[in-house]
């Protein structure tokens, strides 16, 4: 039942990352036009909740949708299986998540 | 006047490079390599003629499988210019590229000889998947009524013409790359028995195609509904295994598990 799990929770993932990342490019471009600075850009994320969850969560879903497919294309085309292929995975999701945290906690921490 | 009926002599000039270069795979478990073999054109020739040919009149020894010769028992499938055929109804003409057929056995499986493969792995996972009957009444019983516009018999019926010639599993990138995977036809035939109302096992059809190298591993490529012979849809039957356990899992599922 494992791939099961693995498949709904690639699938919801997806589903949470869709509006995520509309509503990241959809502030792009409004924040490029509007010309404003990276200064003014960190003044309105900084010590923001809002931007914290909106990255937050955007982080958490890349990680783990990343990671499942990843883990895929290791077992198909490397080869990769048990232990050996889950630990790689756990490590790889580890690494996404905490770069991603890093860069959502430099832009959103006060 | 048909082909076969012209002497020799009337035969269209097409005819007249009388000879196809055909590499056939020559080998066993421990390996092989193509063998070289002349064999003369003929119209309307198919490829397992072709085979046929080399083994009657140029070397006893190949090995090979048919059985029916008209597309019915799915015995003959073998890979021609890399790509899996039913050789009895494939014709020369059609696949030849530069007068060169090369033959060799069906991808995905292992080789017992020459062109023979052993396709016990392509049976076991039918019964890996619960592509297998679930009786639900007994022969004490009355007939089941079976309604041919049923669009849930409409999905079953889709699925039927099955000829389990493996052609799909061979055409399947993701068998090539995960031996777990349950295959095309295999998930196909479990679709076919979900949505027979005579077949009792839906729960027990959706648990194994969940399981690892169930229905979720599919890419949705569709090689299996492009080569399949038959004009099958298996790709089509795995997204409706994929919606049926996706519902049942959200607990949208009634019924013995059918929706
Ligand atoms: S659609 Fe699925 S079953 Fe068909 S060839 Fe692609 S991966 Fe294999
Ligand atoms: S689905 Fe088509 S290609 Fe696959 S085994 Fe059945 S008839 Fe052959
Ligand atoms: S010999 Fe029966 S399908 Fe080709």
């Amino acid at each position: 039942m494992t791939e099961l799990r693995l498949y709904m929770a690639q699938r919801l993932t997806a589903l949470i990352m869709a509006p995520l990342v509309i509503g990241h490019i959809a502030v792009m471009i409004y924040a490029v036009q509007g010309g404003l600075s990276a200064g003014e850009i960190l003044g309105r994320t900084r010590g923001s909740l809002f931007w914290a969850l909106f990255y937050g969560s955007f982080v958490a879903a890349v990680s783990i949708h990343a990671t499942i497919g990843i883990r895929t294309i290791l077992s198909e085309w490397a080869g990769l299986r048990g232990t050996l292929l889950n630990g790689v995975c756990i490590g790889l999701c580890a690494v996404l998540l905490v770069m991603g945290g890093r860069a959502v906690m430099a832009v959103t921490f006060a | 006047m048909p082909d076969e009926h012209r002497t020799a002599a009337t035969r269209p000039a097409s005819n007249e490079a009388a000879t196809l270069a055909v590499y056939v795979w020559r080998g066993d478990a421990g390996g092989g390599a193509e063998q070289r073999f002349d064999v003369p054109k003929q119209d309307s020739q198919t490829v397992l003629d072709v085979v046929t040919w080399i083994q009657q009149q140029a070397d006893a020894s190949l090995t090979y499988r048919f059985a029916c010769r008209v597309g019915m028992c799915g015995s003959c499938a073998m890979m021609v210019n890399d790509e899996p055929r039913w050789t009895c109804r494939t014709h020369v003409e059609r696949v030849a590229s530069d007068g060169e057929l090369h033959i060799a056995p069906l991808r995905n499986l292992p080789v017992i000889k020459d062109l023979v493969t052993d396709m016990d792995p392509f049976f076991d996972k039918w019964v890996k998947a619960e592509a297998v009957h679930h009786p639900s009444a007994g022969r004490a019983d009355g007939f089941a009524a079976v309604t041919p516009d049923d669009p849930q018999r409409i999905e079953a019926s889709a699925g039927i013409e099955c000829i389990n010639c493996a052609i799909c599993y061979a055409a399947c990138d993701t068998v090539a790359g995960n031996p777990d995977y349950l295959g095309p036809a295999a998930l196909q035939r479990a679709w076919t028995l979900y949505n027979d109302s005579r077949d009792g096992g839906g729960d027990a059809i959706l648990d194994a195609v969940s399981q690892s190298g169930g229905c979720h591993s599919c890419h949705s490529m569709g090689s299996c509904s492009h080569y399949c012979p038959n004009d099958l849809d298996p790709m089509g039957a795995i997204a409706g295994l994929k919606l049926a356990t996706t519902k049942r899992f959200f607990g949208r599922g009634k019924g013995g598990g059918r929706s």
